[in-house]
């Protein structure tokens, strides 16, 4: 049977794909944010996990407002990487598991999780930056795993509810949990912490609640879920919605995780960042 | 339009809520942005900027919003900071170039305000 290893979480900020592209590991401005991986290769290293699900929220490549899914799943054999409206370069396809997102989405349907499933999904930096983060040279490191994208709105409101996001979480597990092949499976929560772009508030940064939701969500996620949408936009920020995907990636490791590493700095960009390993006991 | 039955939507000073109202408002701007993912559109804004807001419909307070570069009054207007976002890039804004203008500080004292943060 599939089994989940841990989960991961980190910000997923333009800025780093471009740092990371010029080699910026050693500058000044970088290497606060930059010494929080190191670790997490390690954990990487020893454990080889076979599939990756990527939790991030589109920023507006993969969807429009057109058609816009509240929670998307890929069950693609390739997923791309595509030019965002900057003109970067783009990186190659990462490798899918159309099998295991079937059986995912079969599971998730039928405990009520009407879910969107997408054969074709571009990926913008929501999903490449912590794969470039946690597997350098993306996705050719020899160890990557084959991947599978979820995507969650935060572009549009309503958003859904940080409960909503756990339980997400939770239903996700059984998915993965109950398909027949033996694999390793680490699941990421991308984005955030607290950031906002726009308005005269642009600049927003929230150290003490950033801090509280790292406090909380390896030993206390349900604390969390008293959280309204109203409150998070307040002390997050507008963009610091993203730690909805942290809330899904908690819910999919179970009771009980270990805390293997965490890193925080202000600021990347406009954002706080956090990444936060978390191991499944 | 106000939703009525849902008290999910409150005010918080210098935030616009990306919501249902501002979608409606928002959409051909949004539109358009989101063409500009594909490098062909985006040299065609820049070759004829006023055909093609033409082109995607929108109107005269968002193409005056365009026309003065002026990210607030863009997303008064309905635009949503990641769409508007790539609209910046064919600007060659940064993202703090862009907090400072909404902001009312240089470049630099947006940089610092970020950097105060810490
Ligand atoms: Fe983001």
């Amino acid at each position: 049977m599939a089994k989940i290893l841990g989960g991961i979480t980190t910000s997923h900020i333009p800025a780093v794909g471009k740092a990371i592209q010029d080699e910026l590991h050693d500058d000044p401005y970088w290497k606060p944010f930059f010494d929080g991986y190191p670790k997490i290769h390690n954990w990487i290293k020893e454990n080889k996990p076979d599939v990756v699900i990527n939790i991030y929220n589109d920023h507006g490549l993969g969807f429009f407002l057109d058609q816009m899914p509240t929670f998307a799943i890929g069950a693609a054999h390739e997923y791309r990487n595509e030019d965002e409206g900057w003109g970067l370069p783009s990186l190659d396809p990462f490798p899918g598991h159309p099998e295991l997102s079937w059986h995912i989405i079969e599971s998730m349907v039928a405990d009520e999780f009407d879910i969107t499933s997408c054969q074709e999904l571009a990926v913008d930096h929501g999903f490449v930056v912590p794969m470039q983060l946690f597997w350098p040279g993306a996705p050719h490191n020899p160890d990557m795993p084959r991947a599978i994208p979820i995507s969650a709105n935060t572009v549009q409101h309503p958003i859904p509810t940080l409960k909503r996001a756990l339980d997400f979480g939770k239903a996700l597990r059984k998915g993965i949990e109950s398909f027949p092949e033996d694999l390793k499976v680490v699941v990421l929560g991308t984005g955030g912490l607290s950031h906002q772009l726009e308005g005269e508030r642009a600049g927003f940064i929230n150290k003490e609640f950033d801090q509280y939701c790292i406090e909380n969500i390896a030993h206390n996620p349900e604390e969390l879920t008293k959280i309204t949408r109203q409150e998070l936009v307040e002390k997050a920020g507008a963009q610091g919605t993203e730690f909805l995907m942290w809330m899904m990636m908690r819910g999919a490791l179970g009771d009980n995780v270990t805390e293997i590493t965490r890193n925080y700095h202000i600021p990347i960009s406009n954002t706080a960042s956090g990444t936060l390993l978390l191991e499944c006991e | 339009m106000d939703q009525p039955g849902f008290d999910y939507h409150i005010d918080i000073p210098g935030t616009t809520l990306f919501d249902g109202k501002q979608a409606m408002k928002g959409y051909a701007l949004n539109k358009m942005c989101y063409a500009f993912n594909k490098e062909e559109n985006r040299n065609a804004f820049k070759a004829d900027e006023e055909a093609f807001m033409e082109q995607y419909g929108l109107n005269n307070t968002q193409k005056q919003a365009v026309r003065d570069r002026n990210v607030l009054a863009m997303i008064e207007a309905g635009g949503n900071i990641y769409y508007l976002a790539k609209l910046a890039g064919i600007f060659k804004l940064s993202v703090q170039d862009v907090g400072g203008q909404q902001t009312g500080m240089t470049t630099e004292e947006f940089q610092q305000h970020l950097l105060d943060q810490a």
